[in-house]
């Protein structure tokens, strides 16, 4: 077929009209361009917790709950509430998953914290591990999740936690944790805990982020994840966390 | 203040995960792996002396195999996704090797050895029953009717290669549900690499004894006699892997004493309070110790026949009692403590729920069910009783 050169200038003027509008309506409808579009491999998520400043008001448990609709009763984030007496063990208690705070302690001649928990979000999980059909899974940007159209609800995972992080969410009948908030923080949100915190006392990081304070915490603070010894290779730090922490 | 619990447990721990379903669980296949290997003595270890169990021991282990996935299955949030285990299985998962393993033992090893074994059988009753019955044989001898000699003789050869290939899988059969348990380095109840092997003794010493338990119920049944010889090489080798199941729960024992980790006074403290009675009484004392001692008598002394078959009938029961509050030790147990080590979570069995005990009993029941069609269909019983 021979092309002249006045159908080529029409053609490539059709394109260049049909173009314009695409990215007209683009503009309109608000849709966003490729490169601010959110990218799992950029990102590195992980929590740290600074021990000195939690209250233990139970914010953040509450706005958990509210935010993931979770069931009564169970907890995708509580707080525990230590109190170390000098050669006892420690009296811990977390009631209600703080949802409703602690009520003043009796105690004053021993020492008290309070500890935030969540999952750990481990890259090594011993929950991904023995789940036989895959459902739960490390997200490549370090999220720990549960397919709940997948799920068995066969609680292995649950027995594999070494933290207690996970329960059977009893309407789904399948396994429910914490989710680091990601519907939120995919979309350039923190997470529902982290921002109802009054004291800053956990905060979200990027570890992939290079301006991400994380970095500097890590590098001028003794930090500590709980229970070490099972090398999950748990992302959710701690700093000034008492070695009774368990 | 939790009703229920004492001390700290972390929130999510309160309510176990795992019920009374997940005990019979390791409790049926272990059955199921014990009879089997109670059938290999005679197949190819070649103790004669317990032939007269070698047919009951496999429809034995048949009837508990066919049961050993329902307990899991009723137990499962999603029962209807439990095919993706085949589908999509994770390979990581000691559990998604469970599908695999059992379809191998129950097609490639059990199925097939029992049908090598009584196929001679049901051709001659699919030529000599009429009806229905008859229907059933035939097709049960899958259109092979030849029994030349040349032909029983390939069954035996190819049934030899499956029992040697069938030691392997029923250790593995139960091994594995052991390795389910002791590879939770999160519980250190069940972390322990001695775990399998204990589970997998402890299934040969509960196959043995319900095997030994149903040869004489039979016998009694269909009016024959018990052969003594028979009764007294098996209760010898109970009172063998007895020996070496006991000493290697108390090696797990002493060990976890002498070392004394982190866990120790959590879980020692849990044994001489929730677990004082599933455990020290009902596993290790009467579970244990009395048939060991009684088992061991017969092996001192001779005592008549009446009163050996009265304490191998007690040894035997008391047995299946402790490897039964074995399983629960195991399995409740290790979800009464917090992973904290700060408290203690407290087990309600319910009644009438999905998970409750009549389900647990109803199962419980439905291999005694199974074997006694299996019986009917495949008599295990010397061919003179038959007729």
């Amino acid at each position: 077929m021979d092309i002249s050169r006045r159908d080529l200038f029409t053609m490539g003027g059709k394109l260049l009209v049909l173009a314009s509008v695409g990215a007209s309506l683009e503009q309109i409808t608000g849709a966003a361009p490729p490169t601010d579009a959110y990218r799992m491999a950029e990102h590195w998520w992980g929590m740290i917790i600074d021990v000195d400043k939690c209250i233990g008001c139970g914010n953040c448990a509450r706005a958990c709950s509210r935010e993931n609709n979770v069931p009564s009763g169970y907890f995708r984030t509580w707080v525990e509430r230590y109190e170390i007496e000098e050669g006892r063990p420690p009296h811990v208690e977390s009631p209600n998953g703080a949802l409703d705070g602690f009520p003043p302690s009796k105690r004053e001649d021993v020492k008290s914290f309070y500890v935030p928990k969540l999952c750990n979000q481990c890259a090594d999980s011993p929950c991904v591990q023995v789940c036989p059909v895959g459902a739960t899974f490390v997200s490549p940007d370090g999220v720990v999740l549960v397919d709940e159209t997948y799920c068995l609800g066969c609680r292995y995972c649950v027995q594999a936690c070494p933290y207690g992080c996970r329960y059977l969410h009893p309407d789904k009948n399948t396994v429910d944790k914490c989710t680091l908030c990601y519907h939120r923080i995919t979309k350039g949100l923190t997470t529902a805990c982290c921002e109802s915190c009054p004291t800053g006392a956990r905060q979200l990081v990027d570890f992939k982020d290079p301006k991400d304070p994380v970095h500097e915490f890590l590098r001028h603070n003794k930090v500590q994840v709980l229970k070490p010894y099972m090398a999950t290779q748990a992302k959710v730090y701690y700093k000034n966390l008492d070695g009774a922490v368990r | 203040m939790i009703p229920g619990v004492d001390g700290f447990m972390y929130p999510n721990e309160v309510e176990l995960q795992w019920s009374l379903l997940i005990v019979l669980y390791p409790y049926i296949t272990g059955l199921v792996a014990g009879a089997f290997i109670l059938a290999s003595l005679e197949r190819v270890f070649k103790v004669e002396a317990v032939r007269p169990t070698y047919r009951l021991a496999l429809l034995t282990a048949l009837a508990f195999l066919l049961v050993a996935p329902l307990p899991l299955q009723l137990h499962l949030g999603h029962p209807e996704r439990s095919i993706e285990m085949y589908l999509t299985p994770h390979r990581s998962s000691a559990m998604a090797m469970f599908g695999f393993v059992y379809l191998w033992y129950l097609t490639v090893v059990l199925l097939l050895e029992i049908w090598l074994e009584f196929r001679a059988d049901i051709v001659r009753m699919a030529q000599t029953t009429k009806g229905l019955t008859r229907l059933v044989y035939k097709a049960l001898t899958l259109g092979s009717e030849n029994l030349s000699p040349a032909a029983r003789r390939i069954d035996d050869k190819v049934g030899y290669a499956v029992t040697v290939i069938g030691i392997p899988s029923a250790f593995l059969l139960h091994g594995y549900v052991g390795f389910i348990f002791g590879s939770i380095k999160a519980n250190p109840w069940w972390s322990s690499p001695l775990m399998p092997i204990v589970f997998l003794f402890s299934a040969m010493v509960s196959g043995i004894a319900t095997v030994l338990l149903l040869y004489m119920a039979s016998m009694k049944v269909k009016k024959m006699a018990i052969d003594m010889r028979c009764l007294d090489t098996i209760a010898k080798y109970l009172f063998y892997t007895f020996v070496i199941d006991f000493t290697l729960e108390m090696l797990d024992l002493i060990h976890r004493t002498y070392e004394a980790d982190e866990s120790f006074r959590s879980l020692d403290f849990m044994v001489h309070t929730r677990l004082w009675g599933s455990q020290v009484i009902l596993q290790i004392l009467l579970g244990t110790l009395v048939p060991l001692v009684l088992l061991a008598a017969n092996q001192l002394w001779t005592f008549s026949e009446a009163k050996r078959r009265a304490m191998y009938v007690i040894a035997c029961g008391l047995t299946l009692v402790g490897i039964f509050a074995m399983r629960w030790n195991v399995v409740i147990g290790g979800q009464l403590f917090s992973k904290s080590f700060l408290g203690y979570t407290t087990y309600k069995v319910e009644f009438a729920a999905r998970e409750g005990l009549l389900a647990a009993s109803a199962l419980m029941l439905l291999p005694f069910v199974i074997f006694i069609v299996l019986v009917k269909l495949l008599p295990p019983w010397p061919e003179r009783e038959t007729t």
